[in-house]
């Protein structure tokens, strides 16, 4: 969520009963301005925090004048001292999904024992190195996976030009209250998948400058998302149940939007068993 | 947090003097809505006989989320929840009857009647004791009626533990579940309620301690002792001793037995009185159940196990930059939003979350049983292969020629008797 709204946002999140120290939102206040008057970004967002067993890792990410290209992301354990985290990989990602339970708290932190396919183990072996990966990396890899999974805006709050790039919309005044309540005014601000899959018929009725992204209509399993009405109907809050601890706000009729995680930073496998 | 009776006229709790103190730690819904809570509790004093109330947490839902407040009755006000007995007693009255009329006309063409006898049922304790000590009321929103939770059973805790559902808001709401869920959301909601209690309700060393009784250890089943009080005499310890150690800590609710209850029961002892009579004779049951032990009431924190190698429980103090005025902060792992803050002599627990247990683990559903044999297994039952053509054939002609072996023997014999008479 954006840093001007970062106070305002958090009260409307609240309802999680996560949130941030009177402590942390003072420091976060100034820290990210200065973020993003050192580094340029256009845009600085709070990501969220994710709780380790011995700290908390607080993420900010940063946008440039296209709103889609790849974002740098930031981590602090203090919210003071702010580092960047390498750009996400692949491969990154595949080595970080086997690994389960809590992060450590220590960036630093090497896990073990990973299991890998009989393909890759050979191909590291010859490297000499054995199959370890840091925490750092399980941090970027986790933070990818989150925000392809689940990170998620209203529908015509991005526009797509011509030339392809990404910027907000200027005229977005808001979803109406009845729009807000349906799955499918939200979509995943990530590369789509179905989009291409859809019926010709379907897509002519789509409007390629706002409907490029997927909505949340056909995520798998279905029921993934919880959508409640808070502060009598005036604020819509979307908490995503593949990772717990994900949560989008928005008020409805009002430009004000924005999704923040609040978690340990682990998928829900059992999701399919819980609903 | 406890108000003494001696302070205030009011069980009411102060809220926001606890939202504060959360809040220091970046845990706890906005003031707007814990002020909703306030004056939602406040209602539920004044409308309910309460002695004693304290906001227990929030739980998520998929629809609508649950405010839940714990509360303790005056003693001899409680109203007994008489009905649900009355209809379960009834229901099974009718089906015996039907059951009878049925036997009746089919007295001669009856199947095998089962032997199957179902594990006797544990019995729920009594309302003020171990797991239902306190009384639970829920809300889905401040503003909404209080509903009272009914009070939960061995059955429902031990079942709650293989399952792992998102509640779903709606009370009444089916438990769709294996094994089968003894209840509705309602007694889903108070079984979890009641093991996040007993896990992550956790209280400063010193704050209680046990009341003075004489014979307090020759109580039957030498079970712990339950009650607790307040001790006059508590020295609060610093944050950064609270921080540092976790064994400043000690757990103040009744840890809950495998078997579903705190004080543990044996479901084939003959009930208290016979018992008494009858102390030489052994039992003999088939399965004797060996007692199960859980922690006394008031152990420290730093007996709690940890999952892996993960401590159960994080300790950190609130701000690093401001160490006087710093409060100590509690978070559960093993249940994910637990967390409890002590400042001085103020202390509380409080949860928000999904209301389930962390496990590394992903959750594997408990298999069906395995399938009952029907008969035990003899030579009499067992199918044989039925010979074939060629082995009958043979198998006459064998006895064809014992026969006849048999027949000359026979005749040889009778033909020698005859020589021998003849002889003679």
């Amino acid at each position: 969520m954006e840093v001007a709204s970062l106070p305002a946002a958090l009260e409307l999140v609240a309802g999680g009963g996560a949130g941030l120290s009177p402590e942390k939102r003072a420091v976060l206040g100034a820290s990210l301005l200065l973020l993003q008057r050192d580094y340029r970004f256009e845009r600085v967002w709070f990501w969220g925090c994710i709780q380790g067993v011995r700290g908390a890792y607080y993420i900010a990410e940063g946008l440039g004048p296209d709103r889609a290209a790849p974002r740098s992301r930031l981590y602090s354990l203090n919210c003071v001292e702010w580092s960047f985290l390498p750009p996400a990989t692949e491969e990154m990602v595949a080595q970080a999904e086997q690994l389960k339970g809590r992060f450590q708290g220590d960036p630093s932190f090497e896990y073990e024992h990973i299991e890998i396919n009989a393909e890759d183990a050979e191909r590291l072996f010859e490297d000499g190195k054995e199959p370890t990966i840091k925490e750092e990396a399980r941090l970027v890899a986790t933070i990818e996976q989150i925000d392809r999974a689940v990170g998620i805006i209203p529908r015509g709050a991005f526009l797509k030009t011509p030339l392809g790039s990404v910027h907000e919309n200027r005229n977005f005044e808001g979803l109406s209250l009845m729009e807000a309540k349906k799955l499918s005014s939200y979509f995943h601000f990530t590369e789509p998948f179905n989009l291409k899959n859809k019926t010709l018929l379907e897509k002519a009725d789509l409007d390629p400058s706002t409907d490029f992204l997927d909505s949340l209509e056909h995520d798998i399993p279905q029921g993934s998302w919880t959508v409640q009405l808070e502060k009598g109907d005036t604020v819509v809050v979307l908490r995503s149940l593949l990772w717990l601890g994900l949560m989008f706000y928005h008020v409805p009729m009002t430009k004000q939007y924005g999704y923040i995680y609040f978690g340990t930073g682990e998928k829900n496998f059992d999701l399919p068993f819980m609903l | 947090m406890m108000v003494k009776m001696e302070k205030g006229e009011t069980p009411l709790p102060n809220v926001m003097e606890t939202a504060f103190y959360f809040e220091q730690a970046g845990i706890g819904l906005s003031k707007d809505e814990s002020y909703h809570i306030f004056l939602a509790l406040k209602k539920l004093v004044s409308v309910q006989p309460i002695q004693t109330c304290r906001f227990w947490g929030k739980i998520l839902g998929l629809e609508m989320n649950y405010i839940i407040a714990e509360v303790q009755y005056h003693e001899g006000e409680e109203e007994e929840e008489t009905e649900e007995e009355e209809v379960i007693e009834e229901g099974g009255k009718r089906r015996g009857d039907v059951e009878d009329e049925d036997e009746e006309t089919e007295k001669e063409d009856e199947p095998p009647k089962s032997t199957y006898k179902p594990p006797p049922v544990i019995p729920k304790e009594e309302n003020g004791t171990g797991a239902n000590k306190y009384v639970y009321f829920v809300c889905n929103e401040p503003g909404k009626p209080w509903v009272k939770l009914p009070p939960v059973t061995p059955a429902q805790i031990v079942c709650a533990r293989k399952i792992k559902k998102f509640f779903t808001g709606r009370l009444d709401a089916p438990v769709v579940s294996f094994p089968p869920f003894p209840g509705n959301e309602a007694n889903y909601l108070r079984a979890q309620i009641a093991r996040i209690s007993a896990g992550t309700h956790i209280s400063p060393i010193g704050f209680y301690q046990f009341a003075e009784e004489e014979g307090d250890e020759e109580e039957e089943g030498g079970g712990g002792r339950d009650t607790y009080e307040e001790n006059p005499d508590f020295q609060p310890l610093s944050v950064v001793e609270m921080v540092d150690s976790l064994s400043t800590w000690v757990h103040h609710v009744q840890n809950i037995l495998k078997q579903g209850r705190c004080v543990w029961l044996n479901p084939f002892q003959k009930s208290e009185e016979e018992e008494e009579d009858e102390e030489e004779e052994k039992e003999e049951e088939p399965d004797e159940l060996q007692q199960e032990i859980g922690p006394p009431l008031l152990t420290p924190l730093s007996e709690d196990e940890g999952i892996q190698n993960i401590p159960a429980w994080t300790a950190q103090p609130s701000t690093n930059l401001i160490p006087q005025y710093a409060v100590a902060i509690l978070q559960s792992n093993r249940w994910p939003g637990a967390y409890a803050f002590a400042s001085g002599r103020k202390f509380d627990n409080i949860y928000f979350g999904w209301g389930h247990k962390y496990s590394p683990e992903n959750h594997s559903p408990a298999l069906p049983p395995p399938v009952q044999a029907e008969y035990p297994s003899g030579p009499e039952i067992t199918e044989t292969r039925d010979p074939t053509l060629e082995e009958e054939l043979a198998f006459k002609a064998a006895k064809e020629e014992a026969l006849a072996a048999a027949e000359e023997e026979d005749d040889e014999e009778d033909v020698e008797d005859d020589e021998e008479e003849d002889d003679d």
